[in-house]
């Protein structure tokens, strides 16, 4: 027999709660990659000279709502020799790798969908699964540029992890946390322990752009270019697309998927370009913390620090990370793979290795 | 190594401050001005594109393009239809009768033309009828942008006879012949009884 419990309705209502924050985080995600869809076409248009869509709804905004319309009506085309199961689930494994990314991300103060002490190491753990995706849709493909695109990919994404990996530990022995909350508060006027700007000045109650990562240890700069670079290769983006390098592998991995299945590998793209830019955000650019500091009577770090500023500020921030990606992607030629390897084991790696020790050293005397 | 990665990240800001150039450049847009314009191959800022059917490059009032007829000239004299290169020019004359009237430029007419068929899809677009016309009455116009259904719609016909008017200038022209014939006859026949 089953009999509810009041406190049975207490947990119902909490797993609704639960479904409501995973619709919302998904809702997100497949705006920004309409949004993010629509940016880049915009923006690789003014930098080509060209103007992009412009038939489309005011300026050409619905052109990808269009698009996805289009995408959505078209057959899912399986081939014949393809490994049907490694081929239908890569996509959903790629995207729902990325989508997980998102739970421990913080929106704002005490606004995090799960608040977990080993945020960033889940975070980290979890997008590595995209590559075991991205592998079985190229084996399952049964396509030799697919092949060659997901090989391309994996050896690239288990390369980057590596500078990724170690710019990310040498912020968080300054932090001392994974925990993406507590470092996220360390780096405003919300903080509870002592902030020096460059290890000297004390910003702890004047906070803004002054007690961001970057700026508590000055080799957290490094640290950040070194991550930037290296999320730029683990979202597959150019100059590091070779995975999908389109003059050479038609499309890479993805070359044959149609209809939704591509729009799942395309919708995790575009996914994943936020949540890189958002841990990068969160680890090195203050977070949901606000850039304005306290300026003597003018509280505007206390003023412009709560949920909704803190909302819109890491969103702000990640948008603009986006748009340097963006940027780069239409300025810089793809590289070579042993340039690719090179710029990876030769210089960022001993570069990452370098901040951590530096972030040690930093920590042990100037903290 | 080390100073190879130096130079590969200042050449890379080198490129993106080109592009970030670019990207806040392109919000003057194009201004549709002729080739023949001073500044024309100098624009170098904002966006290029010509959105097609709402701008247009202006282009000659008779260009390089679609070919046209004033049936009223012509003298169908043939010549367009013997130059053309890839014979794209049909013409079917049938001699008058009589003079049927003057050209614009006052040059007599004395042939219609039953069919005056052009076939667009074969057109090379040399110009060359136009240029051997000696009533200059086929010219290339500005049309260039045509788009048809069926390949059939690109054989332009100019001929403004109908099939009727046509059967009866046959007519017409038969019986003269075979007057003329007879007058012939006849006059040959007189010469041989007369000697």
């Amino acid at each position: 027999m089953l009999s509810l419990h009041p406190s049975d309705f207490w947990t119902l209502s909490n797993y609704l709660i639960y479904f409501l924050v995973a619709a919302g985080l998904f809702a997100f995600a497949a705006l920004f990659a309409l949004f993010g869809v629509y940016a880049e076409r915009k923006i690789s248009a003014y930098i080509q000279d060209r103007l992009g869509p412009t038939e489309t709804g005011k300026f050409g905004s619905l052109q990808t709502f269009a698009d996805i319309l289009k995408m959505v009506q078209k057959e899912l085309i399986i081939p014949a020799k393809a490994d049907k199961w490694l081929f239908v689930l890569a996509p959903v494994i790629i995207f729902v790798a990325v989508y997980m990314g998102f739970a421990a991300l913080p929106w704002g103060p005490g606004l995090v969908p799960s608040k977990i002490n080993i945020g960033l190491y889940y975070v980290f753990a979890i997008i590595s699964i995209e590559t075991l995706g991205i592998l079985m849709a190229g084996w399952g493909s049964n396509n030799k540029y697919s092949i060659l695109g997901a090989m391309r990919s994996a050896a690239q994404i288990i390369s980057y992890e590596i500078p990724a990996g170690f710019a990310i530990i040498s912020a968080v022995m300054i932090a001392q946390s994974l925990d993406l909350q507590v470092i996220s508060t360390q780096q405003g006027v919300a903080s509870t322990e002592t902030i020096k700007f460059f290890g000297f000045w004390d910003v702890t109650h004047i906070g803004g752009l002054l007690s961001w990562n970057i700026f508590r240890a000055p080799h957290l700069i490094i640290a950040f270019v070194i991550y930037f670079i290296s999320s730029l290769a683990e979202a597959n983006r150019a100059p590091f697309d070779i995975p999908e390098a389109e003059s050479e592998l038609v499309a890479g991995f993805h070359t044959e998927y149609s209809g939704l299945g591509f729009a799942f590998v395309f919708l995790a793209e575009y996914s994943m370009m936020f949540l890189v830019s958002m841990i990068g955000v969160v680890l090195f650019l203050g977070a949901w913390n606000t850039p304005l500091p306290n300026i003597g009577a003018l509280k505007l770090a206390d003023w412009t620090t709560n949920i909704w500023w803190g909302i819109f500020w890491v969103a702000i921030k990640s948008l603009a990370l986006v748009g340097v990606q963006m940027w780069i992607r239409w300025t810089l030629p793809r590289l070579r793979v042993d340039q690719l390897m090179n710029l990876c084991w030769k210089v960022l790696t001993p570069l990452a290795f370098a901040c951590i020790l530096i972030s040690g050293v930093w920590r042990l005397w100037l903290m | 190594m080390f100073k190879s990665a130096i130079n590969g990240l200042t050449t890379a800001w080198k490129g993106m401050t080109l592009t970030i150039g670019h990207l806040f450049a392109s919000k003057k847009t194009r201004e549709v001005t002729r080739v023949s314009d001073d500044n024309y191959f100098k624009r170098l800022e904002g966006t290029n594109t010509i959105q097609y059917p709402k701008q247009q490059l202006p282009v000659p009032e008779v260009g390089r393009y679609q070919l046209d007829v004033e049936m009223d000239d012509c003298i169908v004299c043939d010549l367009c239809a013997k130059i053309c290169p890839v014979d794209c020019i049909d013409i079917e004359a049938i001699k008058a009768t009589e003079a049927i009237g003057q050209t614009s430029d006052g040059t007599t007419k004395r042939l219609y033309a039953a069919k005056f068929d052009i076939d667009m899809a074969k057109c090379m677009y040399c110009g060359l009828c136009t240029v051997v016309c000696p009533t200059e009455c086929i010219t290339m116009t500005n049309t260039y942008d045509r788009t048809v259904f069926e390949l059939s719609d690109l054989i332009y016909e100019f001929s403004d006879m109908t099939k009727e008017e046509a059967d009866e200038k046959r007519a017409l022209l038969e019986k003269q012949n075979a007057e003329k014939q007879a007058a012939k006859l006849a006059a040959m026949k007189k010469k041989e009884e007369g000697q």
